[in-house]
């Protein structure tokens, strides 16, 4: 989205020639059941880079289901995702390396596995995210690769024999979906293969009465034989959690370790997003101080709104409130000048003289430039959510429900939101989906840009960082006066 | 007619027969965790509810069952660890692992069909919805799933439990357990106005429903038609008209029965039938009605299941041979094959057994003492074929069980 384009180019030249180990591949298809551990050794950056990155995608697929996205739209999504962070090329594919990506997918998975394991609740979000993702690339497969990953398995089904179908001819022949015009049916189902498994694995095709039974036998079509392997590949996953929920407590003499997965499993809280820079530094010389408050009620999220307000009202920010909104208006693109100039006038009531010596080291300091100089991020929706010594959280969760349902009235209004949009916005909220909300409440007041419902920060992203949401909000504008531009130019 | 404490109480000390519930529930003869970990639960006196209650052996259980007298008690399913140790089980240590599956139909579903009685009661004639429902679903489950160690019990009042032992339906999953329900469910929670879930936007019904077929326009046209008289009054006449499809017909129907209120269900059933014989064979139309009238009899007699009972695991029910509370009568198993000589009115109720029980009593007494003493009291009562029955069924699934022991030896010797 942010021309990250090109980078990826010259990653990918620069790339050096590969080994091929032994002469056979480790991973032979883009499918993994993941059955074995990987038992190589990484660094500790690849240990967490690796997670995050799947996290990203997990974090989205089961955002996708609390905003209701269709199949289509989610795979869709998910694709551009795993695209983004987690390319999975199949082994036609010549140019990438496809080896490391799957070592990569590989090793993310059961990272992944470690943080996940710890609750129940955690284990049946983490079984369901990484099925749909199994399901997203299960279809997206090639037809030979797909071939070689099923013969790769015993996944236990028993073909039926030419007289076992024709002993059930009517009852296969009735029970089989297939083209509307009947001949066609016909035909399709006389080319068909069945296979015979335990109903019992493949209960959603029972449940929707999808296949013949008989003494306990299920005849499955070909063409729905991906709902064993789903159904496989869950109950896989789910066993191996359980075992490795009992081994975790070994885990614990690696103190390197347990603080990255302590964060990886509060990734489902808020979505995935480390940290947010401001890619191409653009705002840089346009935004000045005085701009702050009209791009405050244009594009900010609700968190910052608040955050600005009280500022204006009060005249004062608590420290750990300066802290967050200052590294926001930072990464926003506020030059350190622009940013003292900006507090300087906030902060009406106080001396010059205590403004410089109480509060513009601290400025200058989250600028990396006084102290141990570090470049601090912004904080993201998952540090703003997770209840810290500040007391400027996310409005959507620290908020109660009526001052919430007030706030979002007298705050959005202006921008088109209106009280029949509040019950839609609330259910997420109270079913802890605070990004989902949040993200509603970006579509909802950007519809006039042409956001639609679903769509999200752009290709039905959700918000993960009020940075995110800030920029995408002023990008939204932004064309419409290119456009007119070159009108003019014409 | 709520049995006293008193009744209940000898009742469970002389009459109830533990031994037999022990062995159908533990499948062996050695305590395992079949039983060990099951979870009980009673009801007592006031609405008190008492759960999560675990025994070791079946004498265990009976000298709770007689201290406490509740008024019934319901058997739950299995759990990983002995329920009455819940609270010293690490967090999430304790949960459901097997359970039979699980079957409640009630006549409280057929309510909006059945014309003899309604509500609480329960006759000979509306049986026949229990008996009818009782074949399609003993049949689809043992045909199509497999399972063969069903046992039926009626419920004491207006309705029927089915439990099945097999191996394989204790250790279904939720998720499993919910697939076979949807498999089976073909009216939603006897909401009359519903369309059927039948034909899944296919021409024609699913196999299984297809094989059934016959059997149900049999029921159908005794029961429904015959016998209940379902379309004999307005309201019911005007629910059979809500049914079909084909707006002329309708009208033709409706116009010939206001001339004849009175007019039988087998006549109008007939009149329908006329009425889709007008459209030519192999018509759209024609195929539709057919297609409707399927549904119709479908509709009218199909296996009307409360569909929560079956789904979960962690669902209570009643015990069999517990006295139901507001009749009295004793939850006994009922033999599928019989079924339509079943009778609820003749169940024998607690108070009859215990009469039964005093007067055998005199005429055995001098034996006992003689050292005779091996007779159980219940099999001085009526109560004697149902407890064989459930005897049986134990002793079939203790001969499968150890079948399968012998043919997979314990892989640690």
């Amino acid at each position: 989205m942010f021309k990250g384009g090109e980078k990826k180019f010259t990653l990918n030249d620069s790339g050096s020639p590969h080994v091929v180990q032994h002469g056979f591949l480790k991973y032979p298809t883009r499918l993994n059941f993941y059955d074995d551990a990987p038992l190589f050794d990484i660094s500790i950056e690849e240990f967490e880079t690796a997670a995050i990155d799947r996290l990203r995608i997990l974090a989205e697929i089961e955002s996708s289901a609390a905003r209701n996205r269709t199949w289509e739209e989610l795979k869709t999504v998910t694709n551009a995702q795993c695209a983004k962070y987690l390319p999975l090329n199949s082994n036609t594919a010549k140019n990438n390396d496809i080896e490391s990506e799957r070592r990569k997918d590989h090793l993310g998975h059961f990272i992944l596995r470690l943080a996940f394991c710890r609750s129940e609740d955690l284990r049946r979000r983490f079984i369901k995210a990484e099925t749909t993702l199994f399901k997203v690339r299960y279809e997206g497969d090639v037809f030979s690769e797909r071939e070689q990953f099923l013969n790769s398995r015993d996944f236990n089904w028993v073909p039926v024999t030419k007289a076992e179908k024709q002993e059930h001819w009517n009852e296969l022949l009735s029970s089989y979906h297939g083209s509307k015009i009947e001949a066609e049916r016909r035909k399709a189902f006389e080319a068909e293969k069945y296979y015979k498994v335990k109903w019992t694995r493949v209960p959603d095709l029972v449940e929707k009465r999808r296949v013949f039974l008989a003494g306990g036998w299920a005849f499955v079509p070909g063409r729905e034989q991906s709902s064993i392997i789903y159904h496989e590949f869950e109950v896989h996953i789910e066993k191996a959690l359980e075992i490795t929920a009992r081994m975790l407590p070994r885990l614990d003499e690696d103190t390197r370790l347990m603080p990255i997965l302590d964060n990886l499993s509060q990734g489902f809280l808020a979505g995935i997003s480390s940290e947010w820079s401001n890619p191409a530094g653009e705002n840089a010389d346009e935004l000045k101080a005085e701009m702050i408050d009209d791009l405050s009620k244009k594009h900010f999220p609700m968190c910052m709104r608040t955050l600005h307000d009280s500022l204006m009202r009060d005249n004062h920010l608590k420290h750990f409130g300066r802290l967050q909104y200052g590294l926001f208006l930072k990464v926003l693109g506020l030059s350190v000048e622009e940013a003292i100039v900006f507090w300087r006038k906030s902060f009406s009531r106080i001396t010059d003289d205590k403004f410089n010596k109480e509060y513009k080291y601290n400025i200058r300091h989250s600028y990396g430039l006084e102290g141990k100089r570090a470049n601090y991020p912004a904080k993201s929706c998952l540090q703003i959510l997770t209840p810290g010594p500040s007391d400027h959280g996310c409005p959507y969760r620290h908020y109660s429900v009526e001052n919430l349902q007030s706030a979002l009235l007298s705050t959005y209004s202006h921008r088109g939101l209106t009280s029949a949009d509040l019950p839609e916005i609330m259910a997420q909220v109270k079913a802890g989906h605070f990004h989902v909300a949040c993200t509603r409440v970006f579509e909802i007041t950007h519809s006039s840009r042409g956001v639609k419902k679903g769509e999200g920060i752009g290709g039905g992203e959700s918000v993960t960082h009020p940075n995110q949401y800030a920029a995408r909000s002023m990008e939204l504008d932004k064309p419409q006066v290119e456009g007119e531009a070159m009108v003019i130019e014409a | 007619m709520d049995p006293s404490p008193e009744v209940m109480l000898t009742f469970y000390r002389r009459l109830y027969p533990f031994k037999a519930i022990y062995n159908w529930l533990n499948h062996e003869h050695a305590p395992s965790k079949l039983f060990t970990q099951r979870e009980f639960s009673f009801t007592l006196a006031g609405d008190v509810y008492l759960r999560y209650q675990s025994f070791n052996s079946h004498d265990d259980l009976k000298k709770q069952v007689c201290q406490l007298n509740p008024t019934r008690f319901e058997i739950g399913p299995i759990y990983s660890s002995k329920p009455r140790d819940k609270k010293t089980a690490r967090a999430g240590g304790f949960h459901p692992i097997l359970r039979e599956l699980v079957f409640d139909i009630d006549m409280t579903d057929y309510d909006p069909i059945r014309t003899c009685c309604s509500g609480a009661g329960i006759c000979k004639r509306c049986w026949a919805f229990i008996s009818a429902a009782v074949h399609v679903l003993d049949t689809a489950i043992r045909e199509q799933f497999g399972y063969e160690q069903l046992l039926w019990v009626y419920s004491g009042r207006r309705g029927i439990h089915l439990w099945i032992s097999d191996k394989e339906a204790m250790e279904l999953t939720d998720q499993q357990r919910k697939a076979l329900v949807g498999w089976l469910t073909i009216i939603q929670g006897g909401k009359e106005s519903k369309k059927l879930s039948t034909r899944n936007g296919m021409r024609s019904l699913p196999p299984s429903l297809q094989s059934i077929l016959d059997h149900l326009a049999t029921i159908f046209s005794e029961l429904i038609l015959a016998d209940q008289n379902c379309f004999g009054d307005e309201d019911g006449a005007e629910n059979l008209l809500q049914l079909i499809p084909d707006a002329g017909v309708v009208e033709a129907l409706r116009t010939l029965w206001l001339n004849d209120l009175s007019r039988h269900s087998q006549d109008k059933w007939q009149d329908f039938k006329t009425q889709i014989k007008n459209y030519e064979k192999g018509s759209q139309q024609r195929s539709n009605l057919t297609a409707a009238m399927e549904d119709i009899i479908i509709q009218y007699t199909y296996p009307r299941l409360d569909a929560e009972v079956s789904k979960h695991r962690n669902h209570l029910l009643k015990a069999p041979f517990c006295v139901h509370p507001k009749t009295g009568r004793i939850c006994v198993p009922v033999n599928p094959k019989t079924i339509d000589d079943f009778d609820p009115e003749t169940v024998p109720t607690v108070g009859q057994l215990l009469r039964e029980l005093d007067e055998t009593q005199a005429t055995t007494e001098g034996e006992q003492e003689e050292g005779h003493h091996a007779v159980a009291d219940w099999s001085r009562t009526s109560l004697k074929p149902y407890v064989e029955m459930l005897d049986n069924h134990a002793k079939e699934i203790m001969g499968e069980v150890r079948k399968e022991k012998r043919a997979a030896p314990d892989e640690s010797w």
